[in-house]
């Protein structure tokens, strides 16, 4: 089972997708725009003074709500895809999560005393709202992130066996904080809660997608450097160190890589589960194992894979809008389940 | 050359090696040979830098082996673990080229040496095939093959350090192996292996260390090592040598 098909063309076809998946997720809606006026609009917006129709409400719709909010798809589907391809290279294993070294949890934990917290305090100013949920989201994904990495050192080395089980432990006790929360919340702020814990793109605005962004721009351009020495790590750690990789700090680097873009996704756009699983594991089937061409094939596909995911959440029920978690895992667990039992037989 | 002098390792407060002072020549293959829990792979962990030794030192080309940078060292110094856990589908040769990781030589060129690894492994007939479908013996080829392409074509001043390399392996593989060992240490290169079957050591190894619980029990040539009263005292077996018919190495027969 190697490669099935030749790495460049795939790649070529896989931006291909995404260019046409990202056209769709801004056309279609609960207001649907025909192609032509998508261009025209999306041109004009570049600043192309351009003649034809009017599309004043096009551009409306497309620069206020479609745009922004298919961009965070794109980055968070990209972000999401990749630390997974990290963290498997990392456990040298093909079904480790993004979240196994707690970064989840712990974002999910600072959303949580965002929501109740700021609630329970008598509520904090609209304007800030936003602003104090991703940070506190970000920040607890990164703290309980570092406790794991902590965990996991001894003697200047990182064991990744301990570094797995800190993991499940620091999940399961930001799991109970989370828990405490909700015990805590009253019904509005418990809806709230309850739908970050799903996930969603929607209200998505540009303050929320800069930072976001930022660092998703730098974690895909800091990766690839590190394929090669993602490479030799799955033969094994000493092989790795024996091929002149520096594991210890290749290992810091993918933690710190994956603690960055999944708390800053989770931060956007709440939990969004099994992109990070699923979308590295299938691009292993279609371009093999080499880093050099699974990262920015994960990439492309993760951000295509989300923004599908996106459309039939607000597609399916619409006019009301499913929570892109939901979907997400009505796809990616069969499809999860799928992979064990092939791999089985 | 990779040198050792006076190491001692310990494993909480029981002391697992000690005494040794070995030195690897260019051009010679090194036997270590040992009773399970004699402390052989003990040795290669510490002889590359992989664990921590209590007391003396391990020098490349008279510096310390700590102090050479990863991607400089791994162009003069190569090891073959005993097993492997790579559990991911890289064809065969993509496993091989992974030894080209510290050398910038170019595809070209790579492609060269992968193909001229996999050759002196036996296992070029494997090269597109996925690793994983390989079978135990083949998996430990080609890891061979890994390991003598990141030093390829072997020079003086430059180290292979092998553990088992022949566990898997058929008998005839197991003697094409070493020969392609031999012929890999005859164009310069310095080579330690640590070996089950005393005949094979016999036969392939320049010098044999012979491990006892930790201690050197004996240092030197073949036929000074592998004496009936040696193999008695270390291995606990009733052994007659006799000498090989055409080859004049000791034959070590179990009574």
């Amino acid at each position: 089972m190697t490669a099935i098909f030749r790495p460049r063309p795939t790649l070529i076809g896989l931006l291909l997708l995404l260019v046409l998946v990202f056209w769709l997720s801004l056309a279609l809606g609960p207001v649907s725009l025909p192609l032509g006026d998508t261009l025209l609009a999306g041109m004009r917006l570049l600043g192309l003074p351009l003649d034809g129709g009017d599309t004043q409400q096009a551009e409306l719709i497309l620069g206020q709500i479609r745009l922004p909010r298919s961009l965070l798809g794109i980055a968070v589907g990209s972000v999401l895809a990749l630390s997974g391809v990290a963290m498997q290279g990392l456990f040298r294993n093909p079904l480790a999560d993004p979240g196994l070294v707690g970064v989840s949890g712990g974002a999910a934990l600072g959303a949580a005393l965002a929501i109740v917290g700021g609630s329970l305090l008598g509520g904090v100013p609209p304007a800030v709202e936003p602003y104090l949920l991703s940070v506190s989201a970000f920040a607890g994904g990164l703290i309980v992130t570092a406790v794991v990495y902590r965990f996991g050192r001894r003697n200047g080395q990182t064991d990744v066996a301990t570094l797995l089980l800190a993991g499940v432990a620091m999940t399961a006790m930001a799991g109970a904080g989370v828990g405490l929360f909700t015990y805590l919340a009253d019904d509005a702020t418990l809806r709230t809660l309850t739908f970050w814990n799903l996930g969603s793109l929607n209200g998505a605005s540009y303050p929320r997608l800069w930072p976001l962004l930022i660092v998703t721009v730098g974690v895909a351009l800091w990766l690839p450097r590190r394929a090669a020495a993602l490479n030799a790590m799955l033969l094994g750690e000493s092989e790795a160190r024996h091929l002149g990789f520096d594991i210890e700090r290749i290992k810091l680097e993918l933690v710190l890589c994956t603690a960055l873009g999944v708390g800053a996704a989770v931060a956007a756009a709440g939990l969004i589960g099994f992109i990070g699983l699923v979308v590295p594991h299938l691009m292993r089937l279609l371009v093999g194992p080499d880093h050099r061409v699974l990262l920015p094939a994960s990439l492309l596909a993760g951000a295509s894979l989300l923004l599908l995911a996106d459309l039939a959440a607000r597609l399916l029920l619409a006019p009301a809008e499913l929570p892109i978690g939901i979907v997400t895992a009505l796809i990616g667990a069969p499809f999860f389940l799928y992979l064990l039992v092939r791999g089985r037989s | 050359m990779l040198r050792a002098n006076n190491l001692l390792v310990r494993r909480g407060s029981r002391t697992v090696l000690a005494n040794i002072d070995i030195q690897l020549r260019p051009g010679e293959v090194l036997g270590v040979l040992g009773p399970n829990g004699a402390g052989k792979s003990t040795l290669l962990a510490a002889l590359c830098g992989e664990l921590p030794t209590s007391e003396g030192r391990v020098s490349l080309d008279e510096r310390p082996l700590a102090d050479w940078p990863g991607q400089e060292r791994a162009r003069r110094l190569a090891v073959l673990p005993q097993s492997s856990s790579l559990n991911f589908a890289f064809s065969v040769n993509e496993v091989v080229a992974m030894g080209r990781l510290p050398h910038a030589s170019g595809r070209v060129r790579d492609g060269e040496i992968v193909a001229e690894a996999l050759s002196a492994a036996d296992a070029l007939h494997l090269a597109g095939r996925s690793y994983l479908a390989l079978s135990g013996g083949e998996r430990q080829r080609v890891h061979l093959a890994r390991v003598l392409a990141q030093l390829w074509p072997g020079a003086e001043g430059q180290t292979l350090l092998l553990d088992e390399p022949t566990s898997m392996l058929d008998p005839l593989h197991q003697h094409t192996i070493l020969q392609a060992v031999r012929d890999f240490a005859e164009r310069g290169a310095a080579v330690l292996v640590i070996l089950h079957d005393l005949n094979l050591a016999a036969r392939y190894c320049d010098q044999l260390l012979l491990l006892q619980q930790g201690l050197p029990h004996a240092y030197g040539p073949p036929a000074e090592v592998l004496t009936a009263e040696a193999l008695a005292a270390v291995y606990g077996l009733e052994v007659l040598i006799h000498q090989h018919p055409e080859r004049g190495h000791p034959l070590i027969i179990a009574r």
